[in-house]
């Protein structure tokens, strides 16, 4: 049971305390889904459930809302999450090849989770740092000017 | 305490030899006598390069330059200028501005000299985390102008004659939208402001806010005090972490000092601004959109009418303006709506701020005035392709804009120019495209994004762009007709036509601009299953040539045991077999083999 974890849910009750103190409180929702993400790195459906009750939201309403922003993780997350930018800069750039190699390397393609638990890989639709194009984002470190090769050093680099 | 004022003195080694450690004393000194020092900040600077007149200093805000004085004139300069606000003009600089008081901020280095910043005029001058360093060059300045001196419907007046059009993209003029919502009676009424800056390829938004969140502050408040909202909300992507910091810490810091909340400057004026994050969908640039994600519901655009300043966020009248147009407004308050519109093109006023990326040598930010043409910006800031490839396009206004062939580079960038070419303004986008890119990949490479962006609600756009792209990818595929591209521009136009919202609208752009401009690949595509560019994998064809020694390391590495050969001879490729992976022509040491 997930929501067993005392603390977590804990402060994900008292931030949904506070957000149903605020004017139009179900306008909350995407900053509490946030604040999930925050606390566990995905939104798990037991969770959701919580959420629905204390704000008394449908959970078909939540389940709607955490499926269409590309930003909520829907399956947890291995220990750090890469996130390939396939933005225009980067693409014309060549990040397609950069992909390529990290997909072989790990075995896992967008959305997967390589077996030791310890990547998740994710495409960004640009992080906004073209001038540094191709770039990948590890956890919240921007990655900038990579080569296939260079990418699998520092992948390795987070295995040690 | 905050400042009231901040002295920057010249430390180089020319104001040196002039005494310009007497001088700190001096001032010292004389603060101390009249009580003034902890009202005042004094920095040491190093070269402001005015070497012939030190020694030199700066008294902000109002960024009065004093040279030619000595110790001796100090109790003058600080009973005159500090303690009765009266600067004297016979020590001050005074010389001709090419650009008005921006240029002053920024050398003449090539880079800059060509530009002229407005939106981003503090951006890497200021501490963006420190107040007092933004209102030391003027901050705040146009709100305590507006608010004590300036009636709501004359803020207004001043920014439709400034000619102000919105920096989103679509280029609606933001004095006609401000007088739509002034105009609407509400017990509440909201302004938002748009930084889901959510084109690939483009990072203003981000930078703007990153290196000077308070002008974004200022101009909110005052579009909320022109419009009559006291409330003002910052929706911005969760995937900018730092910006999203910087704009919090704003708040914070103009809330403390009083520039924000309740009675602000004790002119009985309350505004208070929120931060919402977005949550990764593009289509939430969409203004309809954008304001029902921060009502919490899935981001999916309505009809318009009625339009957001009639029933917007919560059904209040709503003010949406983006993040650049707002960085204007301080600057046309404080230098006049004439000064504004004096620069920039017949129906495009002022600047536009782009992001210059791709295959291009100096990738940055570039705000140049309306009226440039492509050339300047990416010969002459961008200084052109690297490695002497030959120039191919330039993609403006990211997923909703075109590529642009050679022959439109002398094109003028304002709004109604680019549209005319085929393009749009966009949001500010610019991406440099050479000759190794395949432009058909390139219009697959912006389908797949809408496609994937598209929010389903209508069929054109979720449908249509679906099919499109599956002709595209049948194209690059080497299995298109050349009834295909017919098919991609009768389908093209009828997206645009027939969809919801402007995402649907310009989802096409990209395809029908590069079949517009760059037609000839298209039909290399097609009849000769031939890419130029070398990029559409399935129509390449791999040959080893005669550099092959016969090392066997391609024949291990092909997955389709397509290569075959005795060790030592030269190897062989069974086109027929050929899956066309690239492994061999990755593995080869001796560039044996050839793709064309």
């Amino acid at each position: 049971m997930i929501v067993s974890d005392d603390r977590k849910i804990s402060e994900l009750k008292n931030f949904m305390r506070e957000a149903k103190s605020k004017e139009h409180p179900d306008s909350q929702l995407i900053s509490i889904l946030h604040k999930t993400q925050e606390l566990y790195g995905y939104l798990d459906q037991e969770v959701m459930s919580e959420i629905a009750k204390e704000m008394s939201i449908p959970t078909a309403h939540i389940w709607g809302v955490a499926t269409f922003y590309h930003y909520f993780n829907l399956k947890p997350t291995g220990k750090h999450v890469i996130s390939v930018c396939l933005g225009t800069a980067c693409y014309v750039k060549g990040a397609e090849e950069i992909l390529n190699s990290i997909r072989q390397e790990l075995k896992i393609d967008f959305g997967q989770t390589s077996e030791d638990k310890l990547f998740t890989l994710q495409e960004a639709r640009c992080l906004g740092a073209c001038g540094l194009a191709p770039v990948i984002m590890i956890d919240d470190k921007i990655y900038g000017s990579l080569t296939p090769k260079k990418a699998l050093e520092i992948i390795k680099s987070y295995r040690k | 305490m905050p400042k009231r004022f901040n002295i920057t003195l010249c430390d180089g080694p020319s104001c040196m030899h002039k005494n310009s450690k007497e001088i700190v004393a001096a001032i010292e000194a004389q603060l101390k006598k009249h009580e003034l020092s902890d009202h005042v900040g004094i920095n040491l600077s190093g070269c402001l390069g005015m070497c012939a007149r030190g020694p030199v200093m700066i008294i902000n805000p109002g960024y009065s330059i004093y040279g030619d004085f000595t110790e001796k004139d100090i109790p003058e300069i600080i009973e005159q200028h500090i303690k009765k606000n009266k600067p004297i003009a016979r020590f001050i600089i005074d010389e001709d501005h090419l650009y008005n008081r921006f240029f002053r901020v920024f050398g003449d280095v090539n880079f800059f000299g060509k530009q002229m910043r407005i939106a981003l005029r503090n951006c890497g001058i200021i501490d963006p985390e420190n107040i007092d360093d933004y209102i030391s060059l003027r901050g705040y300045e146009a709100l305590a102008k507006v608010l004590t001196d300036i009636a709501p419907e004359k803020v207004i007046g001043q920014i439709k004659k400034s000619g102000l059009r919105g920096r989103g993209g679509a280029g609606f003029p933001t004095g006609i939208k401000w007088e739509l919502t002034a105009r609407e009676k509400s017990d509440e009424k909201f302004v938002i402001c748009n930084a889901d800056e959510g084109d690939p390829g483009a990072f203003m938004d981000r930078s703007a806010i990153e290196g000077d969140p308070h002008t974004i502050v200022e101009g909110m408040a005052i579009a909320g005090y022109a419009i009559g909202a006291q409330k003002g909300i910052v929706y911005i992507r969760a995937e900018y972490p730092l910006a999203v910091k910087r704009i919090k810490k704003a708040i914070a810091d103009a809330r403390k000092e009083g520039f924000l909340g309740q009675n602000i400057l004790g002119t009985g004026f309350s505004f208070d601004i929120e931060v919402r994050l977005g949550a990764g969908a593009f289509v939430c640039g969409e203004e309809t959109a954008l304001m029902l994600s921060i009502e919490g519901h899935r981001g999916m655009p309505r009809p318009r009418p009625p339009f957001p300043s009639v029933s917007g966020l919560f059904g209040r009248p709503t003010l949406i303006n983006n993040v650049e147009t707002l960085a204007n407004i301080p600057v046309i308050i404080l230098d006049g709506a004439q000064w504004f519109s004096s620069l920039g093109t017949e129906k495009s006023k002022g600047t536009k701020v782009f992001a210059l990326a791709g295959k291009i040598k100096n990738t940055g930010l570039v705000e140049v005035p309306m009226g440039t043409t492509l050339r300047q910006i990416i010969y002459n800031i961008g200084g052109g392709i690297p490695g002497d490839k030959q120039f191919k396009a330039v993609q403006t206004g990211g997923p909703s804009g075109g590529c642009l062939s050679e022959e439109y580079l002398d094109t003028k960038i304002d709004y109604e120019s680019l549209a005319a070419a085929g393009s749009i303004m966009g949001s500010g986008g610019m991406i440099v495209i050479d000759e190794d890119s395949c432009m058909v990949n390139i219009a697959k490479f912006f389908l797949e994004f809408t496609q994937n962006e598209s929010c389903g609600k209508c069929t054109p756009c979720r449908e249509g762009t679906k099919r499109m792209l599956e002709i595209l990818t049948r194209i690059t595929e080497g299995k298109g007709s050349q009834e295909d591209i017919d098919k991609l521009l009768r389908l093209g136009n009828m997206i645009k036509k027939a969809s919801l919202c402007g995402l649907g609208q310009s989802a096409p752009n990209p395809v029908l601009s590069t079949i517009k401009n760059f037609r000839a690949e298209y039909e290399e595509h097609v009849r000769d299953k031939r890419c130029r560019a070398g990029v559409c994998r399935h129509l390449l064809v791999y040959e080893i040539t005669d550099k092959c020694v016969g090392c066997s390391a391609c024949k291990k590495a092909c997955p389709a045991e397509a290569i075959s050969g005795a060790l030592k001879q030269k190897h062989l490729i069974d086109v027929n077999k050929c899956v066309k992976c690239g492994a061999c022509f990755k593995i080869c040491k001796f560039g044996a083999i050839k793709k064309s």
